[in-house]
């Protein structure tokens, strides 16, 4: 078990290196640089804008200077940003960071504690009313595009209704503690929800079957000639192995809400870093975006590693490989 | 005194010298289109204290089935047993409820199934599987119930027992898998035994290992067995009395000895004569011509006549009934009735 950890996270080094590699390389392959575009002014010398390039490194071998960007990167300096000049790109991160994290694990959030239950539910009563009720939803919901479930969201729970916030993380400046947090909560439920509903309603789906499937083997049907109740059946034999499948895929789910994050924080007005990496995009602001993508991957092969060593806590068949 | 108690034990044993009654029992599936699969259609038998009962028949001719309904297991929908009755020691199982149904399971009737690739839950310790079911009837703590585990692993012997019940099913080979299903179907105490098809997945080598010690376990344990396969080899081997089954139905019931030596229902002489016997040559192998008729689409009349080398003109009219023969011989076949 200690040794299958040890391995995983010994493979997860070389990968790192070459996200670094393919975020570099991206960055570097689109058209243009900090000094083009709207920055070209013509009355400006090009021998001026060289002399800059020149001092900015550009003119440097490749490989150099992949090498003095991720040097740099590994000491936390992700370097300054064009469009808020001179401010650093960690600033510009740290300050939203958080606001998506809190948003994904919302979501997240949603997702199980929906999905998990419902699919159970579907399954141990196939063809019920509820079960084409959860089917019928969940077609919907895959069907459905982010951004428009946000807007009907924002139209519905947050302009007819007024139930529920629909911009921003905070209403007024000047809360703390307890009042603070709720407001936050409040803030979140509706992009929240938005972000969580097409994973909610494929896992769901997801989870039916696995549940169906794992019915019909035949250790369930000894499980049931030993005279245990429907519950353990359900709960402890069904479930688990279930679950399996479920644990890959939520792994990959990282990767899937924080993309639809640039979405839904976009609709919702959002302030988190999809919001800042659309911007990023538009104004050609390299430093972030090669940042931002470093995130991203980072935190895709995190959540692979997490699923695997957690799948391997719940599977024995893994550890002794 | 030791003689007082014993002969009270054998008057108490006659009076209830029965295990398990079987009566008229008919479990029909009900598919789309509005057929009816009879994959049990009548079966009627006794099963006695003590005894080794083996119900063989070629695959699909409703052994399983009417195995996994003496459970009341049968996947519902769309199967369902629609007549007859299951008596287990005078208790009728199809009137209990599901609840009391669940404590007989295990308890009263400990099973094992063919694949013990499958049939032992990955996720779980073969410790656990075995202490759940002793924690469920025999109400055990845990730790007693680990304590059982590793004591029956022993006797279906483990010498490892106290590591195998922290290892995984997927640590162990076939057969020791099948040594611990044993192990887990005993773990109650069972009155009776069901074994579907249990060494079929199994090495020959290994085939006979676990068969002595299903016969082995049942001495020790007092129980009763009902042996399930197509095999009549392993028949030979074990089995006290035979019931033979053919299309949902009893063709043929004698004692293990009656039918290798007299062998009535053409359907048994066809069985008979493919089992490869090493003695003579291969050759001699003859396996009966067709296939089993799916249990929607029997044939009017015999089941067994499209495919009966003795079959008359009044075969394709009505089925026969099982009559018996002599006291230890029963038949279903025109050939032997006045
Ligand atoms: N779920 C089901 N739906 C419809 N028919 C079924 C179903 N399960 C079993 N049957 C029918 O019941 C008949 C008997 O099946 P059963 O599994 O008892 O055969 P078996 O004698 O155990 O064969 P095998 O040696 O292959 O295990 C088969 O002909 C099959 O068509
Ligand atoms: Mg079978």
């Amino acid at each position: 078990m200690h040794k299958y950890i040890i391995r995983r996270i010994l493979q997860f080094i070389p990968m790192l290196f070459l996200i670094t590699i393919v975020v570099f390389a991206l960055a570097k392959a689109a058209p243009g640089d900090v000094l083009s575009g709207e920055r070209l002014d013509p009355n400006i010398p090009a021998e001026v804008y060289d002399m800059r390039r020149e001092a900015l490194g550009l003119n440097d071998h490749i490989t150099v200077q992949y090498w003095n960007w991720l040097s740099s990167v590994a000491t936390g300096d992700l370097g300054t940003s064009m469009q808020y000049t001179g401010r650093s790109v960690a600033e510009l991160i740290n300050a939203r960071v958080m606001n998506t994290v809190y948003l994904s694990l919302f979501a997240l959030g949603v997702t199980l504690a929906f999905a998990i239950p419902i699919g159970i539910y579907s399954a141990t009563r196939k063809y019920s009313l509820f079960d084409y009720g959860a089917t019928t939803f969940a077609f919907l919901g895959l069907a459905t595009p982010n951004f428009f479930a946000g807007l009907l969201a924002i139209y519905v729970f947050g302009f007819m209704l007024g139930w529920f916030p629909s911009q921003g993380t905070v209403s007024t400046v000047g809360l703390s503690g307890m009042e603070l947090f709720l407001d936050k909560l409040k803030h979140l439920v509706l992009p929240g929800f938005t972000l969580g509903l097409a994973s909610t309603a494929s896992y769901m789906r997801y989870m039916r079957t696995e549940i169906l499937e794992v019915k019909g083997s035949d250790f369930i049907r000894t499980a049931k000639a030993k005279g245990l109740s429907n519950h353990s059946v359900l709960y402890k034999h069904t479930l688990r192995n279930a679950l399996l499948p479920i644990i890959t895929l939520l792994g990959l789910e990282f990767g899937t809400l924080l993309s639809g994050a640039i979405i839904t924080e976009r609709v919702f007005s959002y302030p988190g870093l999809g919001q800042l990496f659309l911007t990023s995009v538009q104004n050609r602001d390299y430093p972030v975006i090669m940042a931002i993508n470093l995130i991203l991957a980072i935190t895709i092969l995190i959540g692979n590693l997490l699923a695997d060593i957690f799948y391997a806590v719940v599977d024995p068949r893994i550890r002794y490989d | 005194m030791q003689e007082k108690t014993d002969s009270k034990q054998e008057i108490g044993q006659k009076k209830t010298d029965v295990l398990l009654q079987v009566e008229g029992l008919k479990t029909y599936f009900y598919m789309e289109q509005d057929k009816v699969a009879k994959a049990v259609d009548d079966v009627s038998f006794t099963l006695k204290k003590g005894e080794t009962l083996a119900l063989v028949g070629e695959s699909g001719s409703g052994k399983s089935i009417t195995s996994l309904s003496l459970m009341r297991l049968i996947p519902s929908p769309p199967g369902k047993i629609i007549e007859g009755s299951i008596k287990l020691d005078g208790t009728d199982l199809l009137s209990l409820s599901e609840k009391d149904m669940r404590k007989v399971r295990g308890n009263d009737i400990g099973m094992i199934f063919q694949e013990p690739m499958t049939s032992l839950n990955p996720v779980y310790t073969i410790g656990n599987q075995i202490a759940e079911t002793l924690m469920k009837h025999k109400k055990l703590k845990k730790k007693e119930a680990y304590k059982r585990a590793v004591e029956l692993l022993k006797l279906v012997g483990f010498a490892r027992a106290e590591q195998i019940v922290h290892e995984y099913p997927h640590q162990l080979s076939g057969g020791m898998r099948q040594r611990a299903m044993i192990a887990m179907a005993l773990s109650c105490d069972p009155k009776l035994l069901i074994a579907d098809e249990p060494t079929t997945a199994l090495d020959v080598t290994i085939q006979t290992q676990i068969l002595d010690l299903m016969v082995e376990m049942k001495e020790k344990f007092e129980s009763s067995i009902l042996l399930i396969t197509h095999d009549l080899g392993v028949v030979a081997e074990v089995a006290d009395r035979v019931l033979v089954m053919y299309g949902g139905q009893i063709v043929e019931e004698a004692t293990a000895y009656e039918l290798y030596t007299n062998p009535q229902h053409p359907y048994t002489v066809g069985l008979l004569n493919s089992i490869p016997n090493l003695e003579s040559d291969v050759e001699r192998l003859e396996s009966i011509k067709g296939t089993v008729p799916p249990a929607h689409r029997f044939p009017k009349g015999c089941r067994f006549a499209p495919r009966c080398k003795h079959v008359m003109d009044k075969c394709y009219e009505a089925n026969p009934d099982l009559l018996e023969k002599d006291s230890n011989h029963k038949v279903r076949c025109y050939l032997y009735e006045e």
